[in-house]
């Protein structure tokens, strides 16, 4: 069974929005439901969009400075006295900063905290390697308890959002700065740790997750001029991967590739590797970093020099099947 | 619900301090490994916070208007173990079981294995940010009765966590924590002054913006005195710098920074235990 999302997903005039806007409106819904959420920022309160809950509800809103490993330190005292704290900075600064303060005082502790993590992957563009942060999946994926979400799009993210302000776990969430098409809709179900079914195939499995959904969905019509019939699976919580939905639609098809922008190396690509070869061995090609750095650029320029368009994914299906 | 403690006299409190010593090296000779100096240096403020100092229930640890301590310095918690069985949070047998295989006592503390601990620590750093978290929901939520203490090592201020809370807690006046640094001069590695020098740490603090008293950490009336102050400094947090001789109590460990991260082999703890029971002649703990 597929889930709704827009009708025309290769329209010229396609909506698009920063992913983070979306994080930014759930964020202050969550806070006008919840009087428990309160909300931390590095100083980076309007680039990660924590700014509308920080003037909507100035009480709960905390600043501080350019400290990560303080920001998600506080998150764990905040979270231990009954609050539902939001933490967010770049991704490449966290976690990339402060991976032991959230593995011991959040993980091990089992506090839950929200970490959001800004300007992820090669959307980052212009800011260049040290900014677009491409390790976070792998970082927060080896922690027990945590989650790890990275939604497709800005309206997936405010659902996201409110799902981790009810979860009583720790969660990070992955969001990208640069505009991005909008795929789903208001009647597109997002729950944790399920993967969806957004267009049903025979030939192979596309499995990916954030921006790259977008682009995988771009090659149904792409690979059915080839023949080809592909079913497109989006992974929005890389943990707990939803593994009966990823084996049952992998059963079917027995080819998988995966899309991700990101490390391949414990990222998803990493995840569903690992799943698979436990439980259902297939041929399979990974799309996204290989263990490599990114640069300035503009996305469409990275994502073309990286291999990670539509295009891109067209042409790994089609060698992956030509081998049979 | 209230839960008021019985004042103890300062002798009896000395007594009790002497007795988590004597526990603390049974501990440590059982376990076999586990961190030495820290732990006796701290039994003094162990016994002034939690025989006299915490609003505190060892029969309800979950008590919603108990003060809250938060051990930042995690591999000195044998010392915390001992001082919460002597108070009744659990029976004094269990203290043997300390580092071992499905023990509640983890080598460092576990929030979620042992009720009484509000947080899981070792990693060094990370303690006064928790507290600062913790004191600033209180005071979202108004919360005035409560407050929150923190033991610090005087080594882990080495760490930039430290002072990326230090700068956050002056910010938001939050004179509901009381930090106290155990500061013996001693690190693994050696003396604190030779490892990473720490002084002048009194202005370090000062400058960043706390209240700074300084004290004779094993003298359990300062310590008490010290806490009591802390509550009337409304401004900023406290800092007490607790002055204290590492390996306490014990001869050939004080001032001998080599105790700081090893346990006693059997006969050492024979000696120590021996020493500890006629502490000057003046003090017999109870027997074994």
């Amino acid at each position: 069974m597929t889930v709704p999302i827009i009708k025309d997903i290769s329209a010229k005039d396609i909506a698009s929005e920063p992913i983070r806007a979306g994080f930014g409106r759930g964020l202050k819904k969550a806070g006008e439901l919840d009087a428990r959420v309160v909300a931390a920022c590095a100083d980076l309160t309007d680039s990660t969009k924590i700014a509308d809950f920080a003037k909507a509800f100035p009480d709960r809103y905390i600043e501080i400075g350019v400290a990560e490993q303080n920001l998600v330190t506080v998150g764990s005292g905040l979270a231990a006295m009954g609050k539902i704290p939001f933490v967010s900075s770049y991704a490449a600064f966290e976690p990339g900063r402060c991976w032991e303060q959230i593995r011991t005082t959040i993980c091990l502790n089992n506090r839950p905290v929200k970490l959001i993590g800004s300007h992820a992957g090669l959307y980052t563009g212009a800011d260049g390697a040290t900014h677009q942060m491409l390790e976070d999946l792998a970082l927060m994926r080896v922690l027990p308890n945590m989650v790890v979400l990275a939604p497709g799009d800005s309206v997936e993210a405010e659902k996201a959002t409110l799902a981790m302000a009810k979860d009583r776990r720790p969660n990070y969430m992955r969001v990208t700065r640069e505009a991005t098409p909008i795929f789903t809709t208001a009647d597109t179900p997002f729950e944790i740790g399920t993967a969806y079914v957004l267009e049903e195939g025979e030939d192979v499995t596309v499995i990916a997750t954030g921006t790259m959904t977008y682009q995988a969905l771009l090659t149904v019509d792409m690979l059915y001029k080839h023949g080809i019939d592909v079913e497109v699976v989006h992974v929005p919580t890389i943990k707990p991967l939803d593994a009966d939905t990823i084996l049952k639609s992998v059963q079917k098809t027995k080819h998988v590739v995966t899309v991700e922008e990101a490390q391949i190396n414990g990222g998803l690509g990493g995840a569903i590797a690992e799943l698979l070869g436990e439980h259902y061995p297939v041929p399979i090609k990974r799309m996204g970093m290989h263990d490599h750095f990114g640069e300035s650029g503009t996305p469409e320029e990275l994502l073309d020099y990286f291999g990670l368009t539509a295009k891109d994914i067209v042409k790994t299906v089609q060698t992956l099947l030509a081998k049979g | 619900m209230t839960f008021t403690p019985q004042k103890l006299s300062t002798k009896a409190l000395e007594l009790k301090a002497n007795q988590i010593r004597e526990d603390v090296i049974r501990m440590l000779v059982e376990a076999g490994s586990g961190h030495s100096a820290g732990p006796l240096d701290l039994a003094d403020i162990f016994t002034a916070l939690y025989f006299d100092v915490l609003k505190h229930d060892p029969k309800n640890p979950n008590w919603d208007e108990r003060d809250v301590l938060i051990l930042s310095n995690g591999h000195c918690v044998p010392v915390q173990y001992a001082t919460m069985a002597e108070a009744g949070y659990f029976d004094k047998k269990e203290l043997l079981t300390l580092r071992k295989f499905g023990s509640r006592l983890q080598g460092h503390p576990e929030r979620e294995r042992l009720p009484g601990l509000e947080t899981t620590s070792g990693p060094l750093g990370s303690g006064l940010s928790q507290a600062s978290g913790m004191a600033l929901s209180m005071r979202m939520d108004k919360e005035k009765e409560r407050r929150i203490y923190v033991i610090m090592g005087d080594g882990e201020q080495d760490e930039g966590n430290v002072w990326e809370a230090a700068m956050f807690a002056s910010k938001y006046k939050l004179s509901n924590i009381t930090a106290i640094t155990d500061r013996n001069n001693i690190q693994i590695d050696g003396p604190t002054e030779q490892v990473m020098p720490l002084e002048d740490l009194k202005a370090k603090w000062e400058a960043f913006g706390w209240h700074v008293l300084e004290i004779d950490g094993n003298n359990i009336e300062m310590c008490i005195d010290a806490c009591a102050m802390a509550k009337a400094i409304i401004e900023k947090p406290t800092m007490i710098i607790a002055h204290t001789v590492p390996g306490m109590g014990v001869d050939f460990m004080e001032y001998d920074f080599h105790w700081h991260g090893v346990a006693p082999k059997p006969e050492e703890a024979k000696k120590a235990l021996a020493e500890l029971r006629s502490l000057g002649g003046k003090i017999r703990s109870e027997a074994d």
